[in-house]
């Protein structure tokens, strides 16, 4: 289980992240989301230790990250698989070897057991013949699911997805949030989904939790979105769904006298 | 006001935790030996093509300019080699090796390194539980003091041997009066006091460089800024280097 209490985070006078406190339940899909620049990432980075709080707390299970030593940190980190937003996949290496990366460092696997391991997941996420390729002769959907083949390759109890559909079309949206689907119920891993999309949320995730004015404004099921009375929450997602083209949510559509 | 007159000590001071955080941690060097094999390639092996011109021509234009000045039948033509050589071994060798890989190696590392930094590439290490300053600095920063000094014996070679040819086949001097008149004057301190400069200006331009690229920020504008940076602050803190080792050995 993650925890986060009292979370307080500025960069310069900007004030990012207020007094944000939640739980991330063991085996759920919890999904972040807010505005562009609403600190999502931010938050994110902190559950994995990557940025420091101001003040506050972050633990993982049990263990507060700002207590524990950077070798340890390191060890908790072994618990994760980040997907982060553009990929950030190793560029001088091939997409087997960033998938092989991790395997090489963290597991006790023999060559042949880390190329068996390579291929499962390479085929995992669809994309069993890209091993040889290099990250640039990739479009951008088929890094981001190299990506994710990297996240998974050691298993971890964790996976934090940052902005995972973004700048793809709506079918390779579809099939990264299958996959993040999957592999939530097949690897049983606690996943975090940073995301303005509201479709992604509506059919990857459990939860939600809004991030609005550098506080987490609302909290609740995906369920409970649509019956929030909240009107801040309620504009940004019906801002979401005219942006994605459903004719319901647009204004002038709603607002045309009977 | 008070901002700008700390941001150097606050520079100074971050380099100097980057760099004791990257050698506290050399007992991982074993766990990234094949990233510190690749960097010295990277660094020595790749860089002796232009550093063997470079050096070839410094050494030929030296022994002819050398020539020039000394155009008199009561300064013996061995005395060419005598003044060629020590200046090979002492300025030339290091310095000129020192700009080129300032601009060469310098660049690379820095824009690497910045490249990774705002793909979140380094990000992506450290959340896989890697040690990224032991991973992408200590390599670099090694790389580039053992291979330093071999670049530097390399050069010296190589230019002696361009001053030595020219010498011979421009009619200045032969062979022969060229290796004598080095030896007349040669120094077992000079190559020494060569190799201390290599070590020195292989740690400059990798740690800068390395220093530039890890902190990068805003970009493809930032990893430019980066670069630039890298190279030019590599060649001041070279001719500021040089000169300190000068007046504390010579």
């Amino acid at each position: 289980m993650i925890q986060v209490d009292g979370l307080y985070k500025s960069f310069g006078d900007l004030d990012v992240l207020r007094d944000v406190s939640f739980e991330i339940r063991d085996g759920e899909t919890l999904a972040i989301i807010g505005r562009s620049g609403s600190g999502k990432s931010v938050l994110m980075k902190h559950l994995i230790g990557l940025l420091q709080p101001d003040r506050g707390r972050v633990s993982v299970d049990g263990v507060d990250l700002g207590t524990v030593s950077y070798e340890e940190l390191r060890q908790i980190r072994t618990r994760f698989g980040v997907l982060f937003q553009g990929g950030a996949l190793f560029d001088s290496m091939t997409s087997a070897e960033n998938v092989a990366f991790p395997l090489t460092y963290f597991a006790d696997m023999t060559g042949e057991e880390v190329q068996n391991r390579v291929d499962e997941c390479l085929h995992l996420v669809n994309l069993a013949d890209v091993g040889p390729k290099k990250p640039s002769e990739l479009s951008g959907g088929m890094r981001k699911r190299v990506a994710l083949a990297r996240a998974i390759a050691l298993e971890p109890r964790y996976i934090l997805y940052d902005e995972p559909t973004s700048g793809l079309d709506p079918e390779t949206s579809n099939t990264i949030d299958e996959l993040i689907r999957t592999l939530a119920q097949e690897m049983n891993v606690t996943s975090v989904v940073v995301t303005h999309d509201m479709h992604s949320v509506l059919t990857i995730a459990d939860r939600a939790a809004f991030l609005h004015d550098s506080r987490l404004h609302w909290m609740g099921t995906v369920e409970e979105i649509h019956q929030s009375p909240d009107p801040v929450l309620d504009a940004f997602v019906k801002a979401n769904e005219y942006h994605v083209g459903n004719p319901s949510a647009i204004p002038s559509a709603r607002s045309t006298p009977e | 006001m008070l901002d700008r007159l700390l941001s150097p000590v606050q520079t100074l001071g971050k380099f100097a935790l980057l760099l004791a955080r990257a050698f506290s941690s050399i007992d991982e060097i074993g766990t990234y030996w094949k990233n510190f094999i690749d960097q010295m390639v990277r660094i020595g092996i790749d860089s002796i093509p232009i550093v063997a011109l470079s050096s070839a021509f410094s050494g030929a234009v030296l022994t002819v300019q050398t020539a020039y000045q000394l155009e008199t039948s009561f300064i013996p033509n061995s005395i060419i080699g005598s003044i060629v050589v020590p200046s090979m071994m002492l300025e030339l060798a290091a310095v000129i090796t020192g700009f080129i890989l300032a601009g060469r190696v310098g660049a690379r590392i820095a824009a690497e390194l910045g490249t990774m930094r705002v793909s979140e590439q380094i990000d992506a290490l450290e959340a896989m539980g890697l040690n990224s300053i032991s991973y992408l600095i200590l390599p670099r920063v090694l790389a580039g003091v053992i291979m330093f000094p071999v670049l530097y014996v390399a050069a010296c070679l190589i230019g002696i041997s361009g001053g030595v040819a020219i010498g011979h086949f421009g009619g200045f001097l032969s062979a022969q009066e060229f290796l004598d008149g080095a030896r007349q004057f040669f120094k077992p301190f000079d190559p020494f006091f060569g190799l201390i400069k290599s070590v020195t200006f292989g740690f400059i331009i990798t740690a800068v460089a390395c220093y530039k690229g890890y902190f990068t920020t805003g970009g493809a504008e930032g990893v430019g800024d980066a670069t630039t940076e890298a190279a030019v602050q590599s060649c001041v803190f070279i001719l500021i280097a040089d000169l300190i080792l000068a007046m504390l050995l010579l």
